[in-house]
């Protein structure tokens, strides 16, 4: 119930996140920008379009977008945002978000290389490599988040913070939410990894390896990224800042947890947004380094965790 | 008879008859035929392993003319787990062999090295003394070098890889030799509850223990003793390498378990901080040598070393939590080394023979040069494609189930007041994390540049689907895959019972921990995702309805459109961006020629690129080594350069030297 609840709302209102972080990009670049609904335009319009296959593509090209937004909708059903009642015989258990999330990153990889195209599999394999690296700091991170609330299941965690909201400032908390927020960063394509607006060809990741795809599959690739931003960017927030979440089921609790939700998101997108603005986006072989030092991060925090439990 | 020991004297008597069909039977029949019984000794295996765990006990004694004890069959649980796997492998790999083998691998006494190999790999793990675990191993390498050695003829690297193979194999021999003949000694017994008796603590069980895990990790594959692995896998049959990487390299890992739980067990904590330092290398070493590799079987062939490095790391975090007052965590632990193994040998199996599907059809091995084979070989790339997903430890696969069982044990090993836990801990999980994170890229590289895009040689583009029986065996291992991943409560409960943990309480649907209090339901999570897809799928032909998928005949490639078919990313310059972040670890030697035209040097008339990979162990410490023993081969040649006066000299001056001993 709240997780059908949860991906009914993440899939209404991420292309709204999108909307507010490209109106807020555009309002501090000043330009007046397309407007908050234009996402939901946009997917409304491939939706309605025929796609070309090209010979030679195969069914990869057809299922891994399906893939991948369904993967999306399962991560937006088991990550608690609304509330931390989980579904029965599915904990959000850590291990499992991660690799359901892992499982559409590289259904994207496939459909990058499927066409056969020298741009495909240079975003293919830019995006495998990033994800390659970015998978070891979001488990250590996760993993240094478990260790004191003593559990890998995501609503356990959040429930432990929400007992004790002041722990979100010990350092094992700090080091591991920073690292974190580096690997969404990372992982979702933003800058300063990868520049969601450019078509610039020696520089894409992520756009090109959507460049053969078009019409419904497009739409389909399009709302599963955006929907995962805004499951890790809301998942980001509950960390820091758990009040709203519903701990038990009723409408008003829900109610109250869906404006909080919402709040939240708007929050850390328009601060994203912001931050984005300044930043430049890194080479590419400059990349590493930042995956580097947010892993190093994550480690110190699991190491503290230790140093915490034995305190 | 119980029903063990009968199935024990089954394949002894099967394989015997496996032997017999390859060196009698008529040369049309010769191979189904050796194919058939090779297949019914895997499945005596097999089924004497279920019967062993599910409590059956036997016992069969083989008398030798030697002075000694009769030799004794007597699987334990444990053993009986690892006949099960050894088993199933050797079935699935006997159902390929009847439509693969060919040409020099037909060969009667290659032919005959297999069902050899198969019953030599269950009965390994049968043994119940020092002397049939020596005669089977001894049996297992003799067959397997036989079976490496089969394209002898036509290839001289498999020449060359059968030295390296024969002399890594026999290292290993004389070490595991040497460590149990130094506890038999000490203990004045062979059988396994004699040699069980020795105390642990002393120098005696340490200096056996040093030299059985070298012994033993050398058949494993671990880092620095992997060297074989690579070469040996390329050099031999398909179906041979899919059931050495599946199997007979998880026996090094019996091994292990076999002197640290049965052995030699409470034993001081550096037996657990050994295993857990040369796993964690093992794994990522092998998983940075696979991502970069672009010859198919040596990329499968590193990252055997990878998962053997992951099995022995978590036996080793087992251990270390089981003695450092975590016993649930520990428990948990081996049972994800047990989990490991099982779910390597299912998708090892089925990358390894998806990957002798594709050689044969397109007489290739590097991957620089395969592509677009998806639609040529349907069934041969969703097969490899679920080995992958296995492989990269992806849902739901029992890659998975093994991982997360893993992650489950060290997330709930955190110990208060313990400082070799809370240092050993943080490492484990950053090593599991970062073999995690490039075992997706290398699998995504090993599937999608074969499978998908267009095909880069004209071997590709001809391809052809494998026979019917390598297709039977390919869904099958694939079937296996998924199948564990879905339902993985049997396979669980018969891991339990051969690490001998208490409280198991496992359904067939779920993987329970209780004493750590953690529940995985795979079928769970197929449900939701299965749920997902058909409503995204459901979406997605309402609006085919209204606007149908169109052909076109050209990707569009931002204009680059009618490129050659080399203009596309291969395997080598897929890996290229993460060889280049670990360039330091791999070291790769690149050569760039670029040559101009003759009316300026700033136009380009060719650029020739070239990238070899080395492996820095081999460079660093084999190469030196080898080296240093060929120059003391050449003094020794010195002395014996062929002239009669010279070795009349030799004896002359020997004899003087007997007679002045005498009369001293």
């Amino acid at each position: 119930m709240v997780a059908v609840l949860q991906v009914l709302v993440v899939v209404a209102a991420s292309p709204l996140v999108i909307g507010l972080m490209r109106t807020v990009r555009a309002r501090l670049e000043g330009r007046v920008g397309a407007g908050v609904l234009q996402p939901w335009r946009d997917l409304r319009k491939l939706w309605g379009k025929e796609p070309l296959r090209a010979e030679g593509t195969t069914w990869v090209s057809v299922a891994g977008p399906i893939t991948l937004l369904a993967s999306s909708l399962v991560v937006a059903a088991l990550t608690p945002l609304l509330g931390t009642a989980g579904l029965a015989g599915l904990p959000g258990d850590l291990f499992v978000v991660v690799s359901v999330l892992l499982l559409g990153t590289v259904a994207l990889a496939l459909v990058g290389l499927d066409a056969g195209t020298a741009f495909g599999g240079m975003g293919s394999s830019r995006h495998m490599t990033i994800a390659a690296l970015v998978e070891p700091t979001v488990l250590l991170s996760v993993y240094a988040l478990s260790i004191p609330a003593g559990t890998s299941v995501l609503s356990g965690i959040v429930r432990a913070r929400l007992d004790d909201p002041v722990s979100v400032l010990s350092p094992v908390s700090l080091l591991a939410l920073l690292a974190l927020t580096i690997a969404v960063v990372a992982e979702t394509g933003r800058l300063p990894v990868d520049n969601p607006a450019t078509h610039l060809e020696l520089t894409m990741v992520h756009e090109a390896m959507v460049l053969e795809t078009s019409g419904r599959d497009l739409a389909w690739l399009e709302l599963g990224s955006w929907m995962r931003l805004s499951v890790l960017l809301g998942l980001l927030s509950t960390l820091v800042v758990p009040w709203g979440i519903a701990t038990e089921v009723s409408v008003t609790t829900l109610a109250l947890a869906v404006v909080a939700l919402l709040a939240k998101l708007t929050v850390i997108a328009g601060l994203l947004a912001t931050i984005e603005v300044t930043l430049a986006k890194l080479r590419l072989f400059r990349i590493p380094e930042l995956l580097a030092g947010s892993f190093a991060l994550a480690f110190l925090a699991v190491t503290a965790s230790y140093l915490v439990v034995q305190a | 008879m119980t029903a063990v020991e009968w199935g024990l004297a089954g394949q002894l008597a099967l394989a015997g008859l496996g032997v017999l069909a390859a060196l009698a039977a008529p040369a049309r029949a010769r191979v189904g035929l050796t194919g058939v019984l090779s297949a019914l000794v895997g499945v005596a295996g097999a089924v004497t392993g279920i019967v062993v765990l599910s409590g059956g006990q036997g016992r069969l004694s083989l008398s030798t003319s030697l002075p000694l004890d009769p030799m004794t069959l007597e699987p334990t649980a444990l053993g009986g787990f690892f006949m099960l796997v050894a088993g199933a492998v050797g079935v699935v790999a006997a159902v390929y062999s009847i439509g693969y083998v060919h040409g020099a691998a037909a060969a009667r006494p290659v032919l005959a090295a297999f069902p050899a190999f198969l019953a030599a790999m269950q009965l390994v793990p049968a043994a119940g003394d020092l002397l049939s675990f020596l005669a089977a191993w001894e049996l297992m390498a003799v067959a397997s070098t036989v079976l490496v050695l089969a394209e002898h003829a036509s290839r001289a690297e498999v020449r060359r890889a059968g030295l390296w193979y024969a002399g890594m194999t026999h290292l290993s021999f004389v070490l595991i030799l040497l460590g149990l003949a130094l506890l038999a000694a000490h203990q004045g017994g062979t059988s396994w509850a004699e040699l069980a008796t020795a105390d642990p603590d002393s120098a005696t069980a340490a200096a056996a223990y040093l030299l059985l895990v070298v012994g033993f990790a050398t058949k494993a594959g671990l880092v620095p003793f992997h060297v074989w692995l690579p070469r040996a896998h390329p050099a031999a049959p398909s179906h041979v390498s899919a059931a050495m990487s599946s199997a007979m390299v998880t026996m090094g890992v019996y091994g292990l378990l076999l002197v640290v739980v049965r052995l030699l067990p409470g034993g001081p904590t550096w037996f657990g901080v050994v295993l857990v330092a040369l796993g964690a290398v093992s794994a990522v070493y092998g998983i940075l040598q696979a991502s970069a590799a672009s010859d198919l079987k040596v990329l499968l062939g590193y990252s055997t070393t990878e998962n053997t490095g992951l099995m022995v790391l978590a036996a080793g975090i087992g251990l270390l939590l089981r003695e450092h007052g975590a016993p649930g965590a520990g428990d948990a632990a081996l049972l994800a080394c047990l989990l490991l193994v099982a779910s390597h040998a299912a998708f090892k199996t089925a990358l390894f023979l998806g990957a002798g599907a594709v050689l044969s059809a397109s007489g290739q091995r590097d991957l620089d040069r395969m592509g677009g084979l998806g639609m040529r070989m349907p069934v041969t790339a969703v097969t490899f494609g679920v080995g992958a997903l296995g492989a990269a430890a992806l849902p739901v696969t029992v890659g998975f189930v093994a991982e997360w069982t893993l992650l489950q044990s060290l997330i709930h090993g955190a110990r208060p007041g313990d400082r070799l836990i809370a240092v050993v801990m943080p490492v484990a999980v950053a090593v599991v994390a970062l073999t995690a994170g490039l075992a997706l890229l290398t699998f995504v590289k090993a599937a999608g540049i074969t499978f998908l895009a267009r095909p880069r040689s004209e071997g590709a583009a001809t391809a052809r689907e494998a026979p019917r029986p390598m297709q039977v065996a390919l869904v099958l291992a694939a079937a296996v895959v998924v199948g564990l991943g879905l339902l993985p409560g049997q396979l669980a409960t018969w891991a339990h019972a051969a690490v001998e943990a208490p409280s198991a309480v496992s359904d067939t649907t779920a993987i329970r921990l209780a004493r750590i209090d953690a529940v995985l339901v795979p079928l769970a999570v197929a449900t939701a995702l299965g749920l997902a897809v058909a409503l995204v799928a459901a979406l997605a032909s309402t609006a085919a309805r209204q606007a149908p998928r169109r052909a076109v005949d050209l990707a569009w490639g931002c204009g680059g459109v009618r490129s050659s078919a080399r203009m596309q990313y291969t395997a080598t310059s897929y890996a290229e961006p993460l060889v280049r972040v670990f360039d330091q670890a791999l070291r790769p030697q690149r050569d760039v020629e670029i040559s101009h035209r003759d009316e300026s040097r700033y136009l380009v008339e060719q650029v020739h690129f070239r990238q070899s990979l080395h492996d820095l162990v081999e460079a660093r410490v084999y190469d030196p080594l080898l080296g240093f023993v060929m120059r003391v081969g050449a003094v020794g040649r010195r002395i014996q350069n062929g002239s009669i006066h010279r070795y009349l000299g030799y004896s002359f001056a020997a004899l003087v030297l007997v007679l002045v001993v005498v009369s001293w």
